[in-house]
């Protein structure tokens, strides 16, 4: 009885805990009920998987109203696994967070952060999860507006800007959505998602479907930070609170992703985006130089948390890079390289946290010769920035070698190309920040600092070891991310 | 007897069964150097056991599985990888236990950091060796790669950084712009990457998929983005590598990486490009060119260098040419000498970094003119300082000499008698940059007094270069067995 109900569970188990964890007021009792909470969540969303698996997507209508008329949630081989990985880093990041919450968030809001984290995760699942275009508008606001909250809970004094800047440019973004999705509506009379994709005429249609397609593209474009509207970017990274930027790093913008994907895959079709609109080779050109110039800019900060924020805007890329070539293969390596990104920037905001508690800074001066003070923190950075940068045996290899060989095969010489080189710009920045770990004596901070507790090495490194082990076993990684790849192009064509 | 195919993971496991043991009693010395050498012997041990099976005409081999969805982590064994193998770990035996000597009598720090990535190197070398693809091949490689930046930049100084960076650099952005490039170039058009007798490409290039012209781009890719291999002007990480212990100089930049560089070579010349190919086409007749001038510049500038050390990496960038010569030169007995070049120059080039190091733990000098009049106070040192250089020159009773005739008789079989003059000339250059450190050793009185007491390094530091340079003496001998084993790699298809 209980396993078929999972899919609504896994929605409004943390939404309807939200609340609680303020009602209740103490700050141990919201800590632990949030994480159990995120724990159960995880353990849905494996189920969901695992019944996928077994036996195909799940289809559960609300409330028992047939769709189209109601709201249907759906996971199939795509959404599970984005759910997966997405209830799985925030389940971690929460194991990890109360030391670095204590230290950046006032007490008295120890609370409201935990409902807040509660919100957004519902947030980005509900996005994942369900199968009508409105509520994806609805779970992307309940999403961005927590995050707005979580940033703006910082001590630091730029937070609340940050915060409000990311508001405005999101909200931008999202009322673009919102006006693609009422011309969808206008057009179509639907709002299910499988039913606007068998509404929508094939062959181009009146200039309206045009108009809402690129409402929706921009609007998610400015989610997902795709270069050259990423500007929100580095700041909410880097005045939010370390845990929530490891959280939102590595899920919110993949959440975006996934929606970008299903729009073009599912709902307006691939020959629709790439063959009647060069949306494939306009996102490839942005992607290139987004790739660049983000990477760029990453080599020139001094901040570090800004540092791994360009490198997102650049890692962005990748991904759309993988979808824009529209074979299977690229969308596979498109999909892959959302997981395994979120586990490496996960990793890598992780460690990032850990010096910051320990060095009360995310100044790269202040981190110097910290490789011999704190080892096992060190470590950890050398070991994700190898994932970044795409060493063989780390997860950014596999998405590497994937888009390489797919650009090759479908001759897309100059991407391939500009692809490994750019790759070599992430060796720069990254080595940046362990020569001056390794290669200095400890001074200042560094010097008096201690290794970080294990409440927070001890997740981080879970994290870490999961990009080694999903470097070498892609059963469940590229694996999946291929079965998903083909299940939409087969629903495509 | 154990089965040969499962000789195969237990050689491949052996290094990282050390590494584990290394970690386990890192706090107590004798017990954790205790293990690797024990481990070692038991590694050299089973790869002769292999060995007897590879050479008699086995091709033993296990396929581990897919590491990215269709390319799998797969080993073959064939006698130029068995030979780079027996090498590699019969060296590293010797290594330990000369590094014991070393690393304690120099109080160096971090020492189990420097076994655990020693062991890691290793295990690089012999998946390298083994590799029945060059998927597995390139990440072999790349492990290697990372593996060994912790010892070259051991001493943790300004000094060891700046040279970390050029390792780093060179060995990365070659590798991820031109190799990885090649092996998917390759994979797109032969459809696939397993090394095979006769290559892989022949059937593209005679059904026209692939244009001579483009073979020559190919074979640039991978002999420059092989940057191991050290052809010109992709040398320069090598010198800057002798910031490393002299241990890792002579295991490291003499034998595993150097040569992991130039088995790469060789097995894409004859595996993937097959000699047939590249006599028929003379694409890989540039390479000759290119080989011939690394030989020369790289005799012609360890000329000028005074410190030991120095000299001995530009020596090895020069004879790293031959090999590749050898390869590119594409006749059999060619091949077969640069295949035998491996080991002669292997054991030599040890031999000779062993003595570097024993006369500077002994002594504290780094450079040749200070070191007239030492051989009286370190006879066995210097003896086997004069063997070896005998046997790098190419003289006998030296395995040397050898080698290079099989590369003088390639070049004479193909006509180009002024790459034959080359050999002949960067031989006189050998005699004149190695031979005058013994003599002037023996012969010339001190200019200063040498320090009473001044005698030779701790045993454990004589005992091993004695060893190796009875080798050079005993592989002249081998030589013909040797031949008699490669003979098999250079059948047609």
């Amino acid at each position: 009885m209980i396993a078929s109900q999972l899919p609504v569970l896994l929605i409004v188990l943390p939404l309807m805990t939200a609340p609680l964890c303020v009602l209740l007021g103490g700050r141990r009792l919201a800590y632990l009920l949030a994480l159990t909470v995120s724990a159960c969540v995880f353990g849905i969303s494996l189920a969901l998987m695992a019944r996928v698996l077994q036996s195909g997507p799940i289809h559960y209508d609300i409330g028992g109203w047939q769709p189209p008329y109601g709201i249907e949630y759906v996971v199939d081989y795509l959404s599970g696994f984005v759910m997966l990985f997405v209830s799985a880093i925030a389940a971690i990041v929460l194991a990890y967070a109360p030391r670095t919450v204590e230290l950046e968030i006032p007490g008295s809001k120890h609370t409201l952060f935990y409902a807040s984290y509660l919100l957004c995760l519902t947030g980005l699942l509900g996005m994942c999860i369900t199968g009508d275009l409105f509520n994806v508008f609805v779970f992307l606001e309940i999403s961005s507006l927590s995050s707005y909250a979580m940033i703006s809970l910082a001590r630091t004094r730029r937070a609340p800007l940050a915060a409000l800047r990311y508001l405005i440019l999101g909200t931008v973004g999202a009322t673009f959505f919102l006006i693609g999705i009422g011309l969808v509506y206008q057009m179509t009379g639907t709002l299910n998602l499988d039913d606007i994709a068998h509404r929508l005429p094939r062959e181009g249609g009146p200039r309206t479907i045009l108009v809402a397609f690129a409402f929706m593209t921009i609007g998610l474009c400015i989610k997902m930070a795709v270069f050259p509207v990423h500007s929100w970017l580095p700041n909410a990274y880097t005045y939010a609170p370390s845990a929530v930027t490891a959280f939102i790093a590595a899920t919110s913008t993949k959440v975006s992703v996934y929606i970008f994907i299903r729009l073009v895959y599912d709902i307006f079709t691939p020959e629709f985006a790439f063959d009647l609109l060069p949306l494939d080779s306009e996102l490839t050109t942005l992607a290139l130089v987004g790739i660049f110039v983000a990477s760029t800019s990453a080599i020139y900060q001094s901040d570090v948390k800004r540092l791994l924020a360009y490198s997102s805007i650049a890692q962005i890329g990748y991904m759309l890079l993988g979808i824009s070539m529209g074979t299977q293969e690229g969308l596979t390596a498109g999909i892959v390289h959302m997981f395994n990104h979120a586990l490496i920037k996960g990793g890598l905001f992780m460690v990032v946290g850990c010096y910051a508690l320990q060095l009360r800074s995310v100044q790269l001066e202040d981190w110097r010769g910290a490789g011999r003070t704190m080892p096992w923190t060190s470590m950890a950075w050398a070991l994700g920035g190898l994932g970044l940068i795409g060493v063989p045996v780390t997860v950014g290899f596999v998405s590497k070698w994937l888009l390489l060989t797919t650009a090759v095969q479908t001759e897309h010489w100059a991407v391939a190309v500009l692809m490994l080189v750019s790759s070599l710009l992430a060796v720069v920045y990254i080595w940046r920040v362990v020569e001056t770990l390794y290669f200095h004596e400890p001074s200042g901070r560094a010097a008096r600092a201690k290794e970080a507790p294990l409440s927070m090495l001890v997740p981080t490194y879970v994290v870490i070891a999961a990009t080694l082990l999903f470097g070498v076993w892609t059963t469940y990684s590229a694996g999946l991310a291929g079965r998903a790849a083909a299940a939409l192009l087969g629903a495509g064509s | 007897m154990i089965d040969p195919d499962n000789l195969i993971w237990i050689t491949i496991g052996l290094p990282l069964v050390a590494l584990a043991l290394i970690n386990l009693f890192g706090r107590s010395p004798n017990l954790r150097e205790g293990c690797t050498i024990l481990v070692s012997s038991v590694l050299f041990a089973g790869t002769c056991l292999l060995a007897t099976d590879v050479f008699a005409g086995g091709r033993p081999q296990w396929t581990v599985g897919e590491m990215v969805p269709g390319f799998s982590i797969a080993f073959r064994v064939e006698p130029l990888g068995m030979l780079f193998a027996l090498v590699a770990s019969g060296l590293w035996i010797l290594t330990t236990l000369y590094a014991i000597g070393y690393m304690r009598s120099h109080n160096e720090g971090h020492q189990t950091r420097f076994y655990s990535c020693f062991a890691v190197a290793i295990f690089a070398a012999m998946s390298a060796a083994f590799s029945a693809n060059l998927f597995t091949l390139f990440v072999a490689y790349e492990v290697m790669t990372i593996s060994t930046y912790p010892l070259v930049t051991h001493h943790g100084n300004r000094e060891a950084r700046d040279g970390g960076r050029v390792y780093l650099g060179i060995l990365l952005s070659t590798s991820v712009a031109l190799f990885m490039m090649a092996v998917a170039w390759t994979w797109s058009i032969a459809g696939t990457l397993d090394f095979q007798t006769g290559g892989i490409l022949r059937t593209a290039f005679e059904r026209g998929q692939i244009s001579e012209t483009q073979l020559g781009v190919l074979l640039g890719l991978f002999a420059f983005g092989i940057g191991k291999a050290a052809l010109m002007p992709f040398h320069r990480w090598l010198p800057a590598a002798m910031v490393a212990p002299t241990p890792v100089s002579a295991l490291l930049h003499a034998v595993a990486v150097v040569k992991v560089g130039v088995f790469s070579v060789m097995k894409v010349a004859v595996f993937v490009f097959g000699i047939d190919l590249l006599a028929e086409t003379e694409v890989s007749r540039w390479l000759c060119y290119v080989a011939g001038a690394t030989i020369l510049l790289g005799s012609l500038v360890a000329m000028t260098k005074d410190n030991l050390k120095a000299r001995l990496a530009y020596s090895t960038v020069s004879q790293l040419g031959y090999i590749t010569l050898g390869a590119a030169l594409a006749t059999p007995d060619s091949v077969i000498g640069g295949g035998m070049h491996i080991a002669m120059h292997a054991v030599g080039k040890i031999t000779l970094f062993f003595c570097a190091g024993a006369i500077y733990v002994a002594t504290h000098k780094k450079n040749i003119s200070e070191m007239r009049g030492l051989g009286r106070a370190m006879p066995f040192t210097f003896i086997a300082f004069a063997i070896a250089a005998i046997s790098i020159i190419g003289l006998p009773p030296g395995g040397g000499a050898w080698s290079k005739w099989f590369l003088a008789v390639g070049t004479v079989e193909n006509h180009l008698y002024w790459l034959t003059a080359v050999l002949m000339i960067s031989s006189l250059l050998n005699i004149a940059y190695l031979l005058p450190i013994p003599m002037r050793a023996f012969l010339s009185p001190a200019d200063t007094k040498p320090p009473a007491g001044l005698r030779e390094a701790p045993w454990m530091c004589v005992v091993p270069l004695c060893i190796t340079a009875v080798g050079t003496v005993v592989l002249f001998f081998a030589s013909e067995w040797i031949y008699k084993v490669l003979l098999p790699i250079t059948a047609g298809s």
